[in-house]
């Protein structure tokens, strides 16, 4: 692997930048290898470095259907913070967010962390006192989170609307100054490299059709390529969890639903931080290509369709128009949507199935982004020693069983 | 958007009805003698396909009532809408 530096930048320009090695390798899949990793979005490829880096176990494989990052890392609208309410979250995110802040130099690869602040909107009694509360909640984990009034609020983000007269007015946020945004293909394309570096195998254009099962336990996938023997079998698949996991006869609390993004034409920079409203549904940033980078919701029904309705992307620009209405006249680009997979409570689910030597980490929703390197780390934990990592323990499967659910549904409704 | 056919009203648009997820899930009514494990099987597991799905559907800005819906979660194609106790064409569960 070279390593990038400002010494192999200027030698790469002395050859016009056609001398630069391919990133990772695109190996035949071997017949074995102690993990199989399904799913080669951020999530996995993160499994797959820890496992290289931390546990030393390289002989693995990433399986990916399509191309690298091309689910929802690839589709998803960056945001990053830890700021949930409940401890077993807070420690989650808030694990992910230390290995974010030192992560393109972990990696020697840019993935553009950019901590510039989170903004959470409060539109009501209600929003104010779950923001109180949480804001408290965190403070207490250790994890930074702040009230501001709107004055404050308009301070820190100038182009915010914070007039008495819209329908939903800006009574307060919570800003969360550690979180920010980070280049969503470059966090996989880094771990990819990092893990190839170290001898993982990283197989695109790759789909497991079938988890072979004997006496209980999973021993290999059926893949469009042949069959691959496992040690231990990672299930990574986001928006697909319950059709992989399904080929392993295990059913999930999970269901798909489309969620939709869009960009703007680029602009100049005019947009400093990341605003969310859980309450009148709208989160903005800009990207560092200038574009305006908004997220809306779920469309109502599960489908894998990829698509999602006009009227919720209607929805969300109604909303952000209120807020910033200098946005008034912004043409809209591209817009698109990614297959997520919602568990009952909105968290996540990282641990060991029914089926011995099958492993899920599924379930993130519409916000598991900013969790990429903390998951990943936690599941090579997981993977390695066939145990959770004390991180990971509470997000079993078991808790719908024994009813200690993570409700941040409850908490915040929706959340990115 | 989806055109949904409400079988008592005709087709209308997605907005005026309410998603109620999978169709068919039965309330156990031996409750006492059920394990956690079913109990949690009833209340959150779902079959979440890809492909054909029976799904219930709430007319709430029409009539107000609740049907099924035969649909193709794939390609969001709906395959037919059946009044409650009306027969529905075989489904997985
Ligand atoms: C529009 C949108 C906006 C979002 N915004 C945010 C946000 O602002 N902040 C945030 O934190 N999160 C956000 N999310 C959620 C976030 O994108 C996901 O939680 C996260 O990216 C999941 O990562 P992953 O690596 O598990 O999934 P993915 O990147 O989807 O990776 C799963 C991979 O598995 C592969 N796969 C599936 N089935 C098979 C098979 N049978 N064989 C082989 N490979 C298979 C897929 O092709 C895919 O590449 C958003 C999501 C969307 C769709
Ligand atoms: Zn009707």
């Amino acid at each position: 692997m070279t390593r990038f530096s400002i010494f192999s930048l200027a030698k790469n320009a002395m050859t016009g930048h056609s001398k630069w090695p391919e990133y990772w390798r695109s190996p035949e899949p071997k017949p074995a290898y102690d993990v199989v990793i399904i799913g080669g979005g951020g999530h996995g490829l993160a499994t797959a470095y820890y496992l290289a880096k931390v546990h030393k176990i390289t002989n693995v494989a990433v399986i990916e259907r399509g191309w690298l990052g091309g689910g929802n890392t690839g589709r998803n609208t960056t945001i990053c913070r830890s700021n949930y309410l409940y401890d077993e979250s807070a420690a989650l995110y808030d694990h992910a967010m230390k290995l974010w802040e030192g992560l393109s130099t972990e990696l020697n690869y840019n993935v553009m962390f950019s901590q510039r602040g989170v903004m959470m909107l409060a539109h009501n009694i209600h929003d104010m006192q779950v923001t109180r509360r949480t804001i408290h909640a965190n403070r207490l984990n250790g994890v930074d989170n702040e009230l501001l009034t709107p004055e404050q609020a308009k301070e820190f983000c100038p182009p915010l609307n914070i007039s008495k007269d819209i329908r939903y007015p800006v009574m307060g946020a919570a800003l969360q100054r550690r979180g920010g945004t980070a280049r969503h293909d470059a966090v996989a394309w880094g771990y990819a490299r990092g893990a190839d570096s170290m001898g993982v195998d990283i197989i695109q254009n790759c789909e497991v059709t079938g988890i072979r099962v004997e006496q209980g336990r999973a021993v290999g996938v059926e893949t469009s390529r042949g069959f691959i023997k496992a040690g231990r079998i990672g299930c990574v698949a986001a928006g697909h969890s319950s059709v992989v996991a399904s080929m392993a006869g295990i059913q999930l609390p999970l269901e798909s639903f489309p969620l939709q993004a869009l960009v703007s034409e680029p602009v100049k920079p005019a947009f400093p931080c990341v605003v969310m409203s859980n309450t009148i549904h709208a989160y903005i940033s800009q990207s560092d290509k200038g574009e305006l980078v908004i997220g809306a919701g779920t469309d109502q029904f599960i489908s894998y369709s990829q698509r999602g309705g006009m009227q919720i992307i209607e929805h969300t620009l109604e909303a952000i128009l209120e807020l910033f209405p200098m946005f008034s006249r912004m043409r809209m680009l591209r817009s698109w949507g990614g297959i997520v997979d919602v568990t009952p409570d909105r968290s996540p689910i990282i641990g060991k199935t029914p089926v011995e030597n099958f492993f899920i980490n599924c379930g993130w929703g519409t916000g598991g982004f900013k969790a990429t390197p903390g998951s990943g780390h936690v599941f090579a934990h997981t993977l390695a020693t066939g145990e959770p990592h004390p991180i990971n323990a509470p997000f079993g499967l078991e808790r719908f069983v024994n009813g200690r659910l993570i409700d941040e549904a409850a908490a915040a409704a929706v959340a990115h | 958007m989806l055109l949904i056919s409400c079988p008592y009203c005709g087709p209308r648009a997605e907005t005026e009805f309410r998603n109620g997820g999978e169709a068919g899930i039965v309330r156990p009514t031996r409750s006492a003698e059920m394990s956690d494990g079913e109990w949690a099987n009833y209340v959150f597991t779902r079959t979440n396909p890809k492909g054909r799905f029976h799904e219930r559907w709430c007319h709430v800005q029409g009539c107000g009532r609740w049907f099924t819906a035969v649909r193709d979660t794939v390609s969001d194609d709906f395959e037919g809408f059946h009044k409650v106790g009306e027969p529905v064409p075989e489904n997985g569960r």
